[in-house]
């Protein structure tokens, strides 16, 4: 395991480099005036370019401008926002609320996602098992704005059920609605892979075996198919956790949570493109360690992982 | 098992098996009579074929093509549907009115008519999800080909390469070239954005269905009767293992398209001289307490076409991989 792990340590070393280098080279080595284009449709104040340029090191060569960069990421400092807080402590301050919207969110996915799954695939081809896949294809049809403007109009606006905006310090009760969201995004998704991994493993010797020894459903459907069914969800967790980063941007966006994506959200609509890159960065850099988490999650759960090649 | 295949006709030699017609063993001596027998007159039989007729006998493949032609005429030929001018006929007196005579959807904030603004909002969206599968299959084949088919170093660098870009969440990069390229935003602007970081899918995809033919017998016969290994890619490998890159195209076109609207409703999508069914989500998001139908009607035209790519992604997928259809 410990080889494992320091292959895959390893592994995320170059993607880590290479990820920082495109989002640096994305901002710093496009047409125009890097700084002047962050600045949409407004000439900025001369001391404020003077300050990003020598905040971003605009006369130096390039790739010693990237390792500046870097060397700025490696030591925990992302930079000022716009209006000069630490990007540290706009996080320090914002987090917590995501980190409850995104339990909350997974939670539910879990929940839903695995259960329906889980019904569906035993019983494959029955009213239950078309119902949810109709719906979730009409959910994977919907963009995440849109589910959150129609569940905010009926549950919020028609209903009287939820608050519309999430109100200050976020109570957990105004973040259900958010996270029920967010989470649908994602459902079917997860749903499928579950009901497919659950088809499969349900037709297995092992499982016909535990049922021929006399063991009751009861014990056979938790323990023998969805245990060995739900290592290729969670390895999709990771994937799909870039998925629930831009849902979380826009879903804090149009309920007015105040987490990361929020502040996210606020930077893109004003424009505000140094802060824009600041919060994109962070959010690649925990896309990329919640990735490596799931990869040794993967490892623990299956063994046959950790040795191939 | 093979009761769903087409080529597994019960018209077998008779139940004696002693027809002087087949050069086998009689089916009292080995079961697999059915299976050696070939009846000349079947039509002959390939993926494709096989896929088309399981689709055709879908009404999910049928209401999702339907969709998309109407939408495909619409974005080409919005003047059929519409004389209404979508910007320039709009009256600050008819504000978030209601239907009325030539204008049966109401009209917007600014007293444009809803109708008129989707049907010409329509070719901007079907534009994107074009211009970006172009990309990204252009990228996605070459970078999945060379990977998969050369392996050793060539994949290593490629799929290296591709884990990069993979990395980065698309929608959040576009966000970012979005931001820095606020003086060049049109329909190719956004395109670019979106495409650069989505092609690493369709290469993944490809890569592992080069893999697992890139073995087969008839490559091999190939490379033996003296065939260069760039033909062999060419004629053999890439034509057997193109399939699934169909399907993931078919739904990266809907991701495409859910992505323009994603951005422009974040305000760094298309410009406010565009037609965007995101841009007037975006607008309407303000009076959704009051005039709901200024943000629904665009949302459920975007739904809809999202909807129709999708789900003829879906159905190709289970008409093509075998596997998708025993979990049906």
């Amino acid at each position: 395991m410990t080889g494992y792990i320091l292959r895959r340590v390893l592994q995320a070393i170059p993607v880590f480099l290479g990820t920082t280098f495109l989002i640096y080279f994305m901002v710093f080595a496009m047409p125009g005036d890097p700084i002047l284009a962050l600045f949409p449709g407004r000439s900025p104040d001369p001391a404020v370019v003077a300050q990003l340029r020598a905040q971003y090191h605009l006369d130096q060569p390039f790739i010693v401008q990237y390792f500046i960069y870097l060397g700025g990421i490696l030591q925990g400092n992302f930079g000022l926002t716009f209006s000069g807080e630490a990007i540290n402590d706009v996080l320090a301050r914002t987090f917590p609320v995501t980190a409850r919207l995104a339990g909350l969110a997974l939670t539910f996915l879990a929940i839903s996602g695995i259960l329906v799954g889980l019904v569906s695939g035993l019983r494959k081809g029955k009213l239950f098992d078309a119902t949810s896949l109709a719906v979730s294809l009409l959910l994977i049809s919907l963009p995440i704005f849109v589910i959150a403007f129609v569940a905010q109009f009926v549950f919020g606006i028609q209903l009287g059920w939820a608050r519309t905006t999430v109100g200050s310090g976020a109570p957990t009760a105004d973040l259900i609605l958010p996270a029920v969201v967010l989470a649908s995004a994602s459902f079917a998704q997860i749903m499928r892979l579950t009901r497919a991994s659950v088809i499969e493993t349900a037709g297995l010797d092992f499982v016909r075996t535990a049922y021929s020894k006399g063991l009751s459903r009861g014990r056979v459907i938790p323990v023998h198919i969805l245990r060995n069914s739900l290592i290729p969800v969670v390895t999709y967790l990771g994937t799909d956790f870039g998925t629930l980063l831009v849902g979380a941007t826009i879903t804090e966006g149009i309920f007015n949570v105040p987490g990361v994506g929020n502040t996210l959200f606020q930077a893109i609509k004003r424009g505000e493109g140094p802060t824009v890159v600041s919060f994109v960065t962070v959010m690649v850099l925990l896309y990329l360690v919640v990735n490596l988490l799931v990869d040794l999650l993967y490892g623990l759960l299956d063994p046959r992982i950790r040795y191939v090649k | 098992m093979s009761s769903n295949s087409p080529t597994g006709p019960s018209a077998g030699p008779g139940a004696d098996g002693r027809s002087a017609t087949h050069f086998v063993a009689s089916l009292d001596e080995t079961p697999l009579v059915e299976t050696d027998t070939v009846q000349v007159s079947e039509r002959p039989s390939n993926l494709w074929i096989d896929a088309w007729r399981d689709l055709r006998v879908r009404p999910m493949f049928w209401i999702s093509a339907a969709l998309i032609v109407l939408v495909i005429i619409v974005a080409l030929m919005p003047w059929l549907f519409t004389q209404t001018p979508p910007n320039n006929d709009c009256h600050l007196s008819n504000s978030n009115a209601g239907p009325a005579a030539g204008h049966p959807l109401g009209f917007t904030k600014q007293g444009c008519d809803i109708y008129s603004r989707i049907i010409n909002g329509t070719s901007t969206s079907v534009s994107v999800g074009f211009i970006v599968i172009v990309l990204t299959t252009l990228l996605g084949v070459v970078f999945g080909a060379f990977a998969g088919f050369y392996g050793g170093w060539v994949d290593s660098i490629l799929s290296r390469l591709g884990d990069i870009f993979f990395s980065i969440p698309y929608i959040l990069a576009a966000v970012v070239i979005m931001s820095v390229l606020s003086q060049y935003r049109s329909v190719w602007s956004i395109s670019l954005a979106i495409g650069v970081f989505a092609w690493p899918q369709t290469a993944r995809v490809l890569r592992s269905e080069i893999l697992r033919v890139k073995n087969a017998d008839y490559v091999m016969a190939s490379s033996a009767l003296g065939l260069s290994r760039f033909k062999i890619l060419l004629k053999h490998v890439l034509p057997n293992s193109i399939a699934p890159v169909i399907v993931i195209t078919t739904i990266s076109l809907a991701a495409a398209i859910v992505a323009e609207a994603s951005l422009s409703f974040l305000g760094v999508g298309l410009g406010s001289d565009i037609m965007s069914w995101g841009n007037d989500i975006n607008n309407a998001q303000n009076d959704l307490r009051t005039n709901p139908q200024t943000l629904i009607l665009p949302s459920i035209a975007l739904s809809l076409t999202v909807f129709a790519f999708i789900s003829l992604g879906e159905v190709a997928r289970d008409a093509l991989d075998p596997k998708a259809r025993a979990l049906r």
